[in-house]
């Protein structure tokens, strides 16, 4: 027998502490979690029967039992598209120039307080002024091209510090031996600096993409459609996405359309996940390609 | 005949000065070791003669510097093909993460060489003349970085052979690696000799006495003592270089 030198009752009142902190962060723990659970089964369990080809493949309608997702999730594609391509143009090529090229100056280190400033801007603030400078000072409208540009610069400085910190993350030594070697600055940089960079630049850059794809607010703001019957045919034309026509269909009282926002929930989650997935690959490839 | 002239050499990190005062003709075809204390100036030296140093913030560098009597320093000297004439071989091995193959061909693709045989032809006498074609001939597509420290620098030294430097630096080349992979660096180094002019920068002084025809000894950004190997370790002129190859600092 063990015997106890202390008084038992206080060993008691340590394992009882012992036990509470656990249950506290355990709570803590399982609180999302369920709370993301009881979300998703409650979206899948309204969305799924909503979910069939016909819902996929129709327009939005007035009547619930004939409303669809197409015009919302081609606007979404065409909105990816139209990012996507700028947004890592300008974001790498900033990351570049203030990584590799811009000396250390005054200028390069206000440019940076500010692009990890903006990084924090609310998204609404890039609508209001999507809506100043694309909508009406390049008079480009309510269109796909201006919806886009915003977004682009909504996820921009989220792309430029991705790209600066796997620039950073490229080891000297690998500079150097390219340097030594006779290369040029724009050589070294083409054929052994981006390469090494490339997957962690690719996963900030699809990161900041699927962000792009779940924001709503600054699409309402510049005057995104929230019913379109047709399918967008140029950047010109008007649209909506698939967060809008969400958004739309939760704010309508009859109670089919409630289902109908839970499909497409679903499917805005689906896109999202692929992304994210893509992101993984990608990374996981080129890291395992040597 | 000198195939490197140093005159009057002095080289500032901002207020620093790193070097001082350095004269030094290095012949052609022979190995020079620089020895000295960490900090001395052995490797920033290192670095003047292929222009390294460049790419350091806030370094003045004043003085000559003649390679095969061309001014290295002169405005209308391409740095590019200063250093494809003279190669660097680093501390620790640094191969790309790419293949065997890509890592001998980097250089003369950065040159403009295309042509697949002659890649093919330069790939292969390059990792011969490193000794280390008959343990990765059939591996060439294989990753460099799979390789053992001691493989991986001799690629990186088949690697500079690759671009035909007429000079290699090398940075303590094998100060990385085990005794095995030193003693097969060193033995390939006295190889190289026919062929180029070997500068070498060592912590190591049996290695300096082993293999280098002259030693220059620094410290403190001075060059204390310059002479044939042989004479410089047995007997030392100064008595800072005494003090220093017997041990008594450094």
């Amino acid at each position: 027998m063990i015997r106890h030198n202390g008084n038992i009752k206080d060993i008691e009142k340590r394992r009882k502490k012992n036990m509470f902190y656990f249950s506290l962060f355990l709570f803590a723990t399982l609180f999302g979690v369920i709370t993301l659970a009881v979300l998703l089964v409650d979206v899948f369990i309204k969305g799924i029967p909503w979910l069939d080809w016909q819902f996929l493949n129709s327009f939005p309608s007035r009547f619930p039992e004939r409303a669809g997702i197409k015009s919302a999730f081609y606007g979404t594609l065409w909105m990816l598209g139209l990012t996507a391509p700028i947004a890592f143009i300008l974001g790498v090529g900033t990351a570049l120039y203030l990584n590799e090229y811009a000396g250390d100056t005054k200028l390069k280190q206000i440019l940076q307080i500010n692009i990890n400033n903006l990084a924090g801007v609310p998204s609404i603030v890039y609508g209001l002024l999507g809506l100043g400078v694309f909508v009406r000072g390049f008079a480009l409208g309510r269109s796909l091209i201006a919806g886009s540009l915003t977004m682009v610069l909504l996820i921009l400085p989220i792309i430029v510090v991705a790209s600066q910190e796997a620039l950073k993350s490229v080891p000297s030594s690998q500079r150097n031996a390219s340097y030594a070697l006779g290369a040029t600055k724009w050589q070294t940089i083409r054929r052994v600096v981006i390469p090494a960079a490339l997957p962690n630049i690719l996963t900030g850059t699809i990161l900041a993409l699927s962000r792009a794809i779940g924001e709503t607010a600054p699409l309402i703001m510049i005057g995104a459609l929230t019913f379109v019957a047709f399918v967008p045919g140029s950047p010109m034309d008007s649209f909506t996405v698939l967060p809008i026509q969400i958004f739309n269909w939760t704010s309508r009282p009859q109670e089919d359309f409630q289902y109908i926002a839970a499909a497409g929930i679903i499917v805005l989650l689906v896109v999202l996940l692929s992304m994210n997935g893509l992101a993984i690959y990608l990374r996981n490839k080129y890291q395992n390609k040597y | 005949m000198a195939i490197i002239e140093v005159k009057d050499l002095n080289l500032y990190y901002g207020e620093k000065q790193a070097l001082k005062n350095i004269n030094l003709e290095i012949e052609k075809n022979s190995i020079t070791a620089l020895i000295g204390p960490s900090g001395c100036g052995k490797s920033t030296f290192l670095r003047t003669l292929n222009r390294m140093n460049d790419m350091i913030k806030d370094v003045k560098i004043e003085g000559s510097v003649k390679i095969d009597d061309v001014e290295i320093y002169d405005k209308n000297i391409s740095v590019e093909i200063l250093r494809k004439n003279v190669g660097m071989v680093f501390q620790q091995p640094n191969p790309f993460p790419k293949s065997i193959f890509e890592n001998v061909a980097y250089g003369l693709k950065i040159h403009g060489i295309k042509d697949k045989s002659l890649l093919n032809e330069i790939v292969e006498t390059s990792l011969k003349g490193a000794a280390l074609w008959d343990e990765v001939k059939d591996d060439l597509k294989k990753p460099a970085l799979g390789l053992s420290g001691g493989q991986q620098q001799r690629l990186c030294i088949a690697r500079a052979l690759a671009v035909s430097p007429d000079i290699i630096l090398m940075d303590e080349p094998t100060s990385a690696l085990d005794p095995i992979s030193t003693a097969k660096i060193e033995e390939l180094i006295l190889e190289l000799k026919k062929d180029y002019t070997i500068v070498i920068v060592t912590h190591n002084m049996q290695q300096a006495a082993r293999i280098s025809d002259k030693t220059a000894f620094f410290l403190n950004g001075e060059l204390i003592e310059y002479a044939d190997t042989e004479e410089l370790f047995s007997y030392p002129k100064d008595k800072r270089t005494e003090d220093y190859i017997t041990g008594r600092f450094g």
